[in-house]
């Protein structure tokens, strides 16, 4: 079953054709529209005529976060802002977001490719989903939201949190489909059973889960303990949000919907496109996006491609679990953090070398963030109150810019470990 | 009238109070009046001690988060109502404790209790003009 099959299945000649043809209007357009483009484009000599076949693409610069950054908020949209519907926003390395824009028909085409993604879970006009993912500035919610409207399916938009209203819905509605973090899902499970549902007796039949990394050891946990078949599906909001791939029901990886976007995978440390199959750093070009179209983007998520054609019929070539990162972000409860956000908030408050440590678990499904902190002797002070104090507005100041709830935890000097003169950040005890 | 009172920063785990007397001791500090405040995460530990400045000294090289805070050494009669006396004193002038604890020896006949408000001097002219005696730091340190 697929949404679109003239596009789905077309011939891998016919997508490369297809595929040029399309990155040469992109190409043209960042260069006419977008300074930042046309800057990089000329240092590295490159006009957009001297793009004449696929290949050709490995001549141009990479893009980073650090460029989104350093245009922020708008300056790499390739439309007026006339033209801008809407923005999502992520977490940036500091304290400023990452925004992208689209226009009305990169809204339709997120659209048009989550009905895709949803087709390959099976669904249909006669599903209820239930959008477990956050609305709001984040791209999860509202853009499963826009595609299974466009399925025609009935969408519960009931956004993140309160598993117990989750669970009456779930019961009450009828829901056949659930979107959300694995994670979340898992913990929805064993709040559920722990309240005597029978998730065998509900009518669930998928869940699309993404915006974290997990295992083929969740996926069997999740099918057993909710009774549905668990797929993956990958984005990032740079590049649209959820629905750039998708797993079919082979799973056997995610199918990146190449009339889009052009993957590529690279060595992290030199920047050379890998030989097919080999494992890199996932680099995307949007060739159709309008309001914020990305020139490889270095994604610093570690996969590789799978070119085998597919049991399912789709051409598009498939991307493996991500396995990790080539930066230092983290993924807490979906949500994008980079231990660089904390230094951020430390410096604020006047510390000049601030010493801390982001310590991650996973207890009962829930990540959980600690923040350790070493007390520096101007920030320490003799009564409780006033440390208690520091730590409540450290918390506060450290949520809102991380947008997670976080815990922090004053400690002692020295007591962070210092490896080869370079701090270590992050203590991971997550086990996925 | 102040005395110097020396405050660490101390987590809540086993050995640290151990490893800050060790570091006095092996420093010839001898410690006069402590108390501890704590919270589920860490605590505070308030030490008066024979030389504040060397304490102070020793224990940051030792890696410790320190700080000096001015203090009063009060002489409170060891009878009953003895500390309501000295209490009712600073409550009447409007000075609020954040504070005290009491000293390990005694200072003759009294109890000595250190007491921290943030107003210090008011609070020293309102108690001795009670005639309640404060010490000086020279005598807490000799003590």
């Amino acid at each position: 079953m697929y949404w679109d099959r003239e596009y789905e299945t077309m011939s891998r000649e016919q997508l490369r054709i297809l595929q040029l043809e399309r990155l040469k209007l992109t190409i043209e357009r960042v260069y006419r529209n977008v300074p930042f483009y046309r800057q990089r484009f000329i240092e590295a000599g490159i006009k957009p005529s001297s793009i004449r076949t696929l290949e050709d693409l490995r001549r141009l610069p990479f893009t980073t976060k650090q460029d989104l950054r350093d245009n922020y908020p708008f300056g790499l949209f390739a439309v007026p802002m006339s033209d801008v519907v809407r923005v999502h926003a992520s977490s940036g390395t500091t304290g400023k977001p990452t925004v992208v824009g689209y226009t009305q028909n990169d809204i339709n085409t997120w659209a048009e490719l989550i009905a895709r993604s949803l087709t390959c879970a099976g669904a249909t006009r006669f599903d209820v989903v239930q959008n477990a993912y956050g609305y709001g500035l984040f791209t999860g919610g509202l853009g499963l939201h826009f595609g299974v409207e466009r399925l025609g399916a009935t969408v519960v938009p009931v956004s993140g949190g309160n598993t117990r209203r989750q669970l009456m819905l779930m019961q009450d509605f009828g829901t056949t489909i659930l979107t959300c973090t694995p994670s979340y899902a898992l913990y929805m499970a064993e709040e559920g059973q722990k309240m005597g549902l029978d998730f065998k007796k509900l009518p669930l039949k998928a869940g699309i889960f993404g915006a974290e990394p997990w295992s083929e050891r969740m996926r069997q946990q999740l099918e057993e303990k909710l009774d549905l078949m668990a797929l993956d599906i990958y984005g990032l909001s740079e590049i649209m949000g959820p629905g750039v791939a998708m797993e079919c029901a082979a799973k056997q990886g995610m199918h990146i919907w190449e009339d889009h976007f052009i993957p590529e995978i690279i060595d992290p440390a030199t920047g050379e496109v890998l030989p097919p199959g080999e494992q890199g750093e996932l680099v995307i070009t949007t060739i159709t996006k309008e309001a914020f179209p990305l020139i490889r983007y270095r994604t610093r998520d570690i996969t590789r491609i799978d070119p085998e054609p597919c049991s399912c019929g789709r051409t598009h070539v498939r991307i493996k679990r991500i396995t990790g990162r080539s930066d230092d972000m983290l993924i807490i409860r979906g949500v994008n953090v980079f231990p660089s956000q904390v230094e951020s908030v430390l410096l604020e408050f006047g510390e000049t070398e601030p010493h801390y440590l982001l310590v991650v678990d996973r207890k009962e499904n829930l990540d959980s963030l600690e923040i350790w902190v070493e007390v520096a002797e101007h920030m320490f002070s003799d009564t409780v109150r006033k440390l208690e104090d520091l730590e409540y507005r450290l918390r506060e100041r450290i949520e809102s810019v991380l947008g997670i709830s976080a815990r922090v935890k004053l400690v002692e000097p020295n007591t962070i470990p210092r490896s080869e003169g370079k701090a270590k950040r992050v203590v991971d005890r997550r086990q996925i | 009238m102040k005395v110097k009172q020396i405050s660490i920063f101390l987590e809540n785990k086993s050995g640290r109070l151990a490893q800050v007397t060790r570091v006095l001791g092996d420093n010839g500090i001898n410690i006069r009046a402590l108390a501890i405040a704590d919270t589920t995460d860490f605590g505070i530990l308030r030490l008066i001690v024979n030389d504040p400045d060397r304490a102070y000294r020793v224990l940051r090289e030792a890696g410790f988060t320190v700080s000096a805070t001015d203090v009063i050494a009060v002489e409170v009669l060891d009878e009953p109502g003895g500390l309501a006396g000295v209490l009712a004193v600073l409550q009447e002038a409007n000075l609020n404790i954040e504070y005290l604890y009491a000293f390990l020896q005694k200072a003759s006949k009294a109890a000595l209790v250190v007491f921290r408000v943030e107003q210090l001097d008011q609070a020293i002219a309102a108690l001795q003009a009670k005639g309640i005696r404060i010490l000086s730091g020279e005598e807490v340190y000799a003590l």
